[in-house]
């Protein structure tokens, strides 16, 4: 029998695949698909304080094996997901983790407040990445100082764990990580999209509207997996692997390469049931290769 | 909805670069209703990634048709499917157009551009049933943009053909040819689907007419049932905050919610 619960120190998952923010929207659309019981848990969509209406459209665009998107996290904000989602998510038995974003440092702070007083959440994933909500795509996550101010200022009054979630559009990640750390962070995801975007040669005009976008998807699989290992040579931490996993074989290199857990993506959308699929082949692994706990591939790379 | 990972295709039909498709999927068929639409993958490799919309063209005996232009990277991967392989598809997905007993005996105006044609056919079997008179109005820029004429015509269907050429049919848009129609034809309803611009005009006649229309609009979408929110136009009655899903509260609309794109510039 192989065990794939992972322990994160301070969350147990049931096993390591988890969703990433934006592309699993609040997870209820996903139960046509996936039994979320199933999940070692799901991130749910960017939450701001208040709603936001997002990005003009066209907001996506597909390029070689990857996906630029520039929602500009279109939400409901706190108040609505606490009175209309959280009630359909609380019999789920599995880790729900809100992905909290922010104007602000104080508007983490503030959604984390707000949240704490809500039950059923295991732990918060801090969107200090995401490339779209400000025009040239910049956000805490670009500089160690900036990182290490919105983590300590969440993590003086937050009753949950943190996951920071950074961004890969950076000339050093391993700094950033260990800024996120020394402010107190619990965990780390890696990583956010790829600041990216495409031109319409007809029309010389931006794809999408927004001009900038993040990529995501198998495109940026080896570069994300790159940080990772980087990143899980300097940390003590543990840390959330993403970006590109579309199969069992891309969550083990991420394992593999030191994360603890992994997030499935732009996945979801060409196969919503891609997350099952994933868990059923991690358990196909570890079984060939006689691995009783998949906890023991975690940064087991041979260099 | 239902995932339907091999869904095998049981006959196909080309036409230059437009192509139908009949696939079998009970589950899909049998809830299908016109205007909804699926998610396909367009091949099995992760390049091109995404599914695509496409309307659902006809169901028959657990068998779901799609017609579709050869446009793009996607669309011409699935053209390149043959009898007896297999399709990936989720459906049905969205919402469909507006139907009700109300129309019983009443006629109703069909107007499709090119492609658009796809989901009317679904429609005007449903409005037979619902003992209502459709009369479809078909248009293509040439003769060989209205491949399933003659479909419509072997089943009987009142149907006005245009080419902007003049290639076959009355010379001119489609839209032209509805409005000049008016003057001694009385829809209760209007359903269209086409070009954004053909879909527009037809609004515009729709209004100074008083007449109820129902568009069905195109757009990118990343998943196809609401989850990621790549496919959002901002309609007539959306706050501020909150953009309408075209996947999820469409692709089907009345007329007095969308915003068309030339009156938005």
């Amino acid at each position: 029998m192989t065990d794939l619960s992972v322990d994160l120190g301070f969350l147990q998952l049931k096993n390591p695949v988890l969703t990433a923010s934006g592309t699993f929207g609040y997870g209820v659309e996903f139960t046509p698909f996936v039994d979320l019981n199933e999940l070692g848990g799901f991130v749910v969509k960017g939450l701001y304080f208040h709603p936001r209406p997002g990005n003009p459209p066209p907001r996506l665009v597909e390029t070689a094996s990857g996906l630029i998107n520039a929602i500009g996290l279109q939400g409901i904000g706190v108040k609505r997901f606490s009175e209309e989602i959280l009630p359909r998510l609380k019999d789920f038995d599995t880790a729900l983790i809100v992905n909290v974003c922010g104007n602000e440092d104080e508007e983490y702070a503030a959604v984390t407040e707000y949240l704490d007083k809500q039950e059923g959440i295991a732990a918060y994933e801090l969107n200090i990445s995401c490339p779209n909500t400000k025009r040239d795509g910049r956000c805490p996550a670009l500089s160690p100082d900036t990182t290490h101010a919105v983590v300590s200022l969440v993590k003086k009054t937050s009753k949950r764990p943190v996951i920071t979630k950074l961004s890969p559009n950076v000339t050093d990640i391993t700094e950033i990580a260990l800024a996120a750390q020394e402010g107190g962070s619990d965990g780390l995801a890696l990583a956010n999209t790829f600041l990216a975007m495409a031109i319409d040669v007809e029309t010389r005009t931006p794809r999408p509207a927004n001009v900038f976008g993040g990529l995501s998807g198998p495109a940026i699989k080896p570069l994300t997996l790159r940080m990772v290992y980087q990143v899980a040579q300097r940390v003590q931490i543990p840390i959330v692997g993403i970006g590109g996993i579309v199969s069992g074989n891309d969550a083990l290199e991420y394992m593999i390469a030191g994360a603890s857990a992994i997030e499935v993506g732009t996945a979801n959308f060409v196969d919503p049931e891609s997350t099952k699929n994933i868990i059923r082949d991690l358990e196909a692994y570890c079984r060939k290769n006689g691995i009783q706990s998949i906890e023991q591939i975690i940064g087991t790379l041979k260099v | 909805m239902h995932k339907e990972p091999k869904a095998l295709i049981i006959h196909k039909t080309t036409w230059g670069d437009y192509c139908l498709l009949g696939f079998r999927a009970e589950r899909i068929a049998t809830e299908a209703r016109p205007g909804q639409f699926i998610m396909v993958r367009p091949g099995d490799n992760l390049h091109p990634l995404l599914r695509r919309p496409i309307s659902i063209h006809s169901v028959l005996d657990g068998v779901v048709e799609i017609y579709f232009q050869q446009a793009g990277i996607g669309t011409k991967l699935l053209g390149q499917k043959e009898k007896n392989e297999y399709l990936d598809v989720i459906g049905p997905l969205g919402k469909g157009f507006h139907l009700d007993d109300s129309l019983q005996g009443k006629s109703v105006a069909l107007i499709g551009g090119g492609r658009g044609i796809a989901p009317l056919y679904f429609l005007a079997h449903k409005l037979r049933d619902l003992e209502a008179l459709p009369r479809i109005y078909y248009g293509g820029r040439t003769i060989n943009d209205i491949p399933l004429r003659k479909k419509f015509e072997e089943e009987e269907f009142e149907i006005l053909l245009t080419t902007d050429d003049g290639s076959f049919g009355s010379k001119g848009q489609v839209t032209d040819l509805f409005h000049v129609s008016l003057q001694d034809f009385s829809p209760a309803r209007i359903f269209a689907c086409g070009p954004e611009a053909m879909m527009q005009k037809v609004s515009r006649i729709a209004l100074e007419k008083n007449i109820a229309a129902e568009f069905s609009l195109e757009a990118i979408m990343g998943c196809g049932f609401g989850a990621c929110w790549g496919c959002v136009r901002k309609l007539k009655n959306d706050t501020q905050e909150e953009w309408s899903k075209i996947c999820e509260e469409g692709p089907v609309f009345p007329g007095e919610k969308i915003i068309w794109q030339e009156e938005e510039q």
